[in-house]
């Protein structure tokens, strides 16, 4: 028990820095979701190639060193541009290749997910026969110091880097769907697509723009997990995936803020989770947490969908 | 003419709704367009409109044939619609519901835009006291009021209304109609889709009347209110 408590605060601040990055792969799924009623399964490669962006841009950059002052900003700034261009492209490029064509022949729901699983081996596939299978190592590029202490726990830079980059894009999407005219069409195409036709709104061009915001978050996503983690995988999105579409449906899918509440509340449960039954259950407690709101609150915590939003 | 509608047929899957409807309507006028239920008149706003799929005949527009333009590209040509029913965006604001309206308009036309919002809340004032409100906790009336304000709002060459009075008391509908009629007076061509014959034909200049997929009757407005068949069949003996 003892052991318990002396965990608490470590458990916050490590379940804050993972949800953090839950929390941006939830918003692709609950964009897409909002206006399509689609889960795009294929959004954990659209995050895998973020993660491979940046690193390739480090090696472009013959990075291999954690650099100071201004040279960190120029490195941050180049990887965040390039994992958000990359899996943004990504993201674009599927909807184009595997779910526009359905849509154009009124297909079923179920062939859009067979599609989107398709998409998501070729992408898987195409990563692994070019870079391997292994686990591919991040060069250290921010050094881990402690800057803080919160309670008994250590709050280190990459935490707050990670903590403070997710709030900063959230936000940003936050203000570009609730306060600008392209927001206001997304919002409109989620309430009543037909309508907002109506009303001019080109729907494949707003159906893009939404999986290009969905990519451009799992980019910034891509870009924290390698600086945290420090490795990727041809198969890294697969468990960032689930967890990030777990938190979609525990904030309430179709939700933007559900999705920051899901993504949080995801990585506190889990490594609170971990804390109680020791590190290995982390997963087991992860998707205990889906299939129970899945049977007892499908419409997630906050409930509300974003049709029905209100901001 | 405004617009031309000539042999139009449109199908849901193998069930035909329209057979060959011909329209027109005449630059500053009201035109109807009655019939029963399911006699097909939403089907031919939505294909006006272009969300419905053209399997012959063609839809002119200006003098130009739009039977196979998008959409969204006819609200910029100038045709915009106040759909049946609840079709406004129950959770966003009123504000953001005439917003919607003035989505396809540029950022120079900005006076202009001002000028409709003025000119929407003149003619629902109600919508005005209620701007901030969310659209789906509204009233019936008042979101039917704020359907057409919100067509209103893309400054339209050709209004097209459905069913504007569905569901509303009796005298929201006397009232809908008057301001219905202001419109039409301001330069604004209207088609209206009605099963309220009877106000729809008080307001119309030129009635259509819609069966089953065909225009059985063509014929000025005020006429058709006198005609015994008519009257027999929509306007209750």
């Amino acid at each position: 028990m003892h052991n318990f408590v002396s965990q608490i605060w470590p458990s916050i601040v490590d379940g804050t820095t993972t949800g953090a990055i839950y929390a941006l792969m939830a918003l692709g799924y609950t964009l897409v979701y909002g206006v399509l009623r689609l889960i795009n399964f294929a959004h954990s490669e659209v995050f895998m190639v973020g993660t491979f962006a940046s690193l390739f841009t480090l090696h472009a950059l013959h990075i291999n060193y954690a650099p100071g002052g201004i040279e960190a900003i120029g490195v941050f700034a180049a990887i965040t541009i390039a994992a958000m261009a990359a899996s943004g492209l990504v993201a674009v490029g599927v909807e184009y290749v595997a779910y526009r064509p359905l849509r154009k022949r009124n297909s079923s729901s179920l062939a859009n997910l067979i599609s989107a699983i398709g998409m998501s081996f070729f992408l898987q596939e195409v990563f692994a026969l070019r870079y391997g299978r292994d686990l591919i190592p991040f060069p250290r590029i921010l050094l881990k110091n402690v800057l803080f202490h919160i309670g008994n726990a250590e709050v280190r830079s990459d935490m707050v880097l990670v903590v403070g980059s997710a709030l900063v894009m959230m936000f940003i999407l936050d203000r570009f769907v609730n306060g600008t005219r392209l927001g206001r069409g997304i919002r409109a195409v989620a309430q009543d697509a037909s309508t907002a036709v109506l009303m001019g709104v080109n729907i494949d061009r707003v159906i893009t723009l939404t999986f290009l915001l969905g990519g451009i978050m799992a980019g910034v996503a891509a870009m924290l997990y390698g600086t945290f983690y420090e490795v990727t995988q041809y198969n890294i999105g697969f468990v960032i995936g689930i967890k990030g579409f777990t938190a979609a449906v525990l904030g309430g899918i179709g939700n933007i803020r559900g999705a920051l509440v899901g993504g949080f509340a995801l990585g506190l449960v889990e490594t609170f989770g971990g804390a109680i039954f020791t590190a290995q259950w982390i997963d087991v407690v992860a998707f205990s947490v889906l299939v129970l709101v899945l049977l007892f609150r499908p419409t997630g915590i906050l409930g509300e969908s974003l049709q029905r939003a209100r901001a | 003419m405004l617009l031309e509608i000539s042999e139009l047929s449109v199908f849901y899957g193998k069930i035909q709704a329209l057979d060959g409807v011909s329209l027109d309507v005449e630059e500053g006028e009201i035109a109807c367009l009655i019939g029963a239920n399911g006699a097909g008149k939403s089907t031919t706003l939505k294909t006006i409109s272009g969300l419905r799929k053209v399997a012959h005949g063609a839809v002119r527009f200006k003098g130009a044939d739009i039977t196979h333009v998008p959409g969204h590209r006819r609200v910029t040509m100038g045709i915009c619609q106040a759909p049946e029913g609840r079709g406004i965006f129950p959770g966003m604001t009123v504000m953001d519901n005439l917003g919607m309206g003035a989505y396809t308009r540029k950022k120079r036309d900005a006076e202009r835009v001002t000028g409709d919002y003025e000119r929407v809340f003149s003619l629902f004032p109600r919508l005005k006291e209620r701007r901030k409100q969310i659209a789906g906790t509204m009233s019936g009336g008042e979101q039917q009021m704020l359907a057409i304000g919100r067509a209103l709002m893309s400054d339209p060459d050709l209004l097209l209304l459905d069913e504007p009075s569905m569901g509303l008391a009796p005298m929201l509908v006397t009232q809908i109609f008057e301001i219905i009629k202001e419109i039409n007076g301001q330069g604004t061509t209207i088609l209206l889709v009605e099963q309220n014959a009877i106000q729809a034909l008080s307001v119309s200049r030129r009635a259509y009347v819609l069966e089953s997929g065909h225009i059985t009757r063509r014929a000025l407005a005020a006429d058709l209110l006198d005609d015994d068949s008519i009257r027999a069949a929509y306007l209750g003996g």
